[in-house]
C-alpha cells in the first residue's frame, strides 16, 4: 500500500512503501524484453523534468521510464530558461502549475528545493537528487539491484566507499539498505566522512579493516572531481591506492566473489581499476537498467493531487 | 442478503471438461496459445490447460497476463494496485489466442487484457474463455466459450472462489 503525492527522500519512506515500489518495479522489468516496450498507464499526463543542475543518465532515466508509461514528457530547461534572467523558483513552479503538469522530477543543487516546489504545487515531485541531502531514485535502484541478486537482503552487508560527506547517494542508498536489513559500513579519506554518522552504520579505518567485515558487495561512488578543489585530497593516484579497487584488490575480491556496485559515471583509475569494468560480478549495468524500471515503479506509485481530485466515486471493480 | 451457490467445486469441475473439449473442437490443431487474466483467470485457464493437454495431440503454449497497467480507470481506483507480471513466454504473432477470465461483466478487464496482448505481437485470432457470464456489457464484447450464463443486476456481487487462490474458503461460484 501507498498513497503520497511526492517522493522527496528515502526518512519519509515506510519500509513497506519501500518494499512495495521494488515489488512492482519487478513487472516494469519485464517489458522491456517485449517487442513493444511501452504501456499505457500514464496515458495523457504530463512529466516535466525540471533540473537546475547538470545531469544526462539521470534525466534520460527518468524520460525513458515516463515514456514507457505513455506519458507526455517536457524538459524545462534551466540554462536556457527564463530561471537565467532572474526568475525565482516560485514564479517557475506557479508557470508550471498552470501548464497543468501532473508530474515534476527535479534536481538542485540546494538541499531542500524539491520538498518546497512538492508544496506549491498539485502535481506529484520526485526528487532527483537536491545538494548534499538526497537522492531517493538512486537508493531505490541500488536495493532492486541488490534484491535481484541477493533476495534475502536481511543480514547481507555492504560497504559504501569514497566520499560520503559530500554523497547525496551515500546518505540515501545508506538509509534504504538500513531499512530494509541490510547492513552497512562506511570507508573513505577522514576528509570526507561526515563527524555524525549515523548509529547503524559501521565505520572503517582501513581498506583491509572494510574487506575484513566480509561485505557482500563493495558500493564505489563517484568522485565528484568537481567537488574536491578544496584541498580534502592529496591526488587522485593516491586516492586509487588507498580507496579505490586497484588491480590487486580486484584479484582478491574476484576470489571472494565480491559484488561491485558504483552509480556511474565511473572515474576509470580513480575508484576502480580499469579491470573491474569487465568483472563478471559488477552491476554497474544492472543498475542503469533497474534504474528505468524502479523510476517508472516511482511514477506509478505517485499520486498527483489533480488525479485526487477527481476522485468521485471509487466505483466497484468490473470484470 | 442470502448466499446463492451458483457453481459447487464438482460443477466448476464439470464445467473446465466442457470448455476443454470445446476449445479441442474448434481447434483440433494449429498453434494455440492459453492467457489467463490474472487473478482467478489464470487458474481457470490453469485447469483447461490440463485438461486440453488430454484432448489434443499438440501442446498448447500457456501464459498469464496482468491488466493492471492497461485499465481504464487507473485516475479512480484510490490506491495504486500492485502489478503482477505478465508472462507471455511464447510468440504470439499469427497463433490463435484464447483469454480466460473467471467472470465477464462490462467488458473492462478483457479490453484491457486485448490491448496488453497486442503489445506482446499480431495473434492471428483471440477469443474469450470464462467461467461465468453475468451480463452487464459496457462495450462491445462477448465470450466465445462460457461455462455459465447468469443473468445478474449491477448490485449483484459474484464470488468466484478457487482452493488455488482462495484458501479460506470452499471453491464455487457464489452469487450474494
Amino acid at each position: 500500500m501507498i498513497t503520497r503525492k511526492d517522493l522527496l527522500d528515502i526518512e519519509s519512506l515506510e519500509t513497506s512503501e519501500i518494499e512495495f515500489i521494488l515489488e512492482n518495479a519487478k513487472p516494469f522489468k519485464d517489458l522491456f524484453t517485449r517487442s513493444v516496450k511501452k504501456v499505457p498507464a500514464l496515458r495523457g499526463k504530463t512529466v516535466l523534468s525540471l533540473f537546475y543542475e547538470p545531469s544526462t543518465r539521470t534525466r534520460t532515466s527518468f524520460e525513458i521510464a515516463a515514456k514507457r508509461l505513455s506519458a507526455d514528457v517536457t524538459n524545462f530547461s534551466v540554462s536556457t530558461s527564463s530561471v537565467v534572467k532572474g526568475e525565482s523558483i516560485q514564479d517557475t513552479v506557479d508557470t508550471l502549475q498552470s501548464m497543468k503538469c501532473d508530474y515534476i522530477v527535479v534536481r538542485h543543487k540546494a538541499s531542500g528545493v524539491p520538498g518546497m516546489i512538492a508544496e506549491m504545487t498539485d502535481a506529484s515531485v520526485i526528487n532527483a537528487g537536491d545538494g548534499f541531502h538526497a537522492h531517493p531514485t538512486q537508493a531505490l535502484l541500488d536495493a532492486y539491484t541488490f534484491k535481484e541478486i541477493l533476495p534475502e537482503m536481511k543480514g547481507k552487508r555492504i560497504v559504501i566507499i569514497g566520499d560520503i560527506l559530500h554523497s547525496r547517494v551515500a546518505r540515501s542508498t545508506a538509509r534504504c539498505f538500513h531499512k530494509l536489513g541490510v547492513e552497512v559500513g562506511f570507508f573513505g579519506p577522514g576528509t570526507l566522512i561526515p563527524d555524525a554518522v549515523p548509529e547503524f552504520i559501521h565505520t572503517f579505518r582501513s581498506y583491509e579493516e572494510a574487506i575484513a567485515w566480509e561485505p557482500d558487495v563493495m558500493y564505489l561512488l563517484r568522485l565528484q572531481l568537481e567537488r574536491q578543489k578544496h584541498n580534502f585530497l592529496p591526488s587522485l593516484r593516491e586516492y586509487h591506492q588507498t580507496f579505490g579497487i586497484t588491480h590487486k584488490r580486484f584479484q582478491a575480491l574476484r576470489e571472494k566473489g565480491t559484488w561491485i556496485m558504483h552509480p556511474g559515471p565511473v572515474n576509470r583509475g580513480v575508484e576502480v581499476a580499469d579491470d573491474v569494468m569487465s568483472y563478471e560480478r559488477s552491476l554497474i549495468n544492472q543498475q542503469v537498467e533497474n534504474g528505468i524500471a524502479v523510476r517508472m515503479s516511482v511514477l506509478f506509485s505517485m499520486q498527483p493531487r489533480v488525479a485526487a481530485r477527481a476522485l468521485g466515486d471509487s466505483g466497484e471493480s468490473s470484470s | 442478503m442470502p448466499t446463492t451457490c451458483l457453481l459447487t467445486e464438482a460443477d466448476i469441475a464439470n464445467k473446465v471438461r466442457r470448455l476443454a473439449s470445446e476449445i479441442v473442437e474448434a481447434h483440433p490443431s494449429g498453434p494455440l496459445g492459453f492467457v489467463g487474466i490474472h487473478t482467478r483467470g489464470v487458474v481457470l485457464a490453469e485447469r483447461v490447460h490440463q485438461a486440453v493437454t488430454d484432448l489434443r495431440n499438440e501442446p498448447v503454449a500457456y501464459g498469464t497476463v496482468d491488466i493492471s497497467l492497461y485499465r481504464d480507470d487507473l485516475d479512480n481506483l484510490g490506491t495504486i494496485p500492485a502489478i503482477k507480471s505478465s508472462d507471455i513466454a511464447f510468440p504470439i504473432d499469427g497463433r490463435n489466442i484464447i483469454l480466460f477470465d473467471d467472470v465477464l461483466f462490462t467488458g473492462r478487464t478483457v479490453r484491457a487484457a486485448i490491448d496488453c496482448l497486442m503489445d506482446y505481437g499480431r495473434p492471428s485470432r483471440i477469443q474469450l474463455a470464462v467461467l461465468v457470464d453475468r451480463g452487464l456489457r459496457e462495450l462491445p464484447i462477448a465470450a466465445d466459450f462460457v461455462g455459465l450464463t447468469h443473468p445478474t443486476t449491477r448490485e449483484d456481487h459474484i464470488r468466484v472462489s478457487f482452493t488455488d487462490t482462495d484458501a479460506d474458503s470452499e471453491e464455487g461460484v457464489f452469487l450474494l
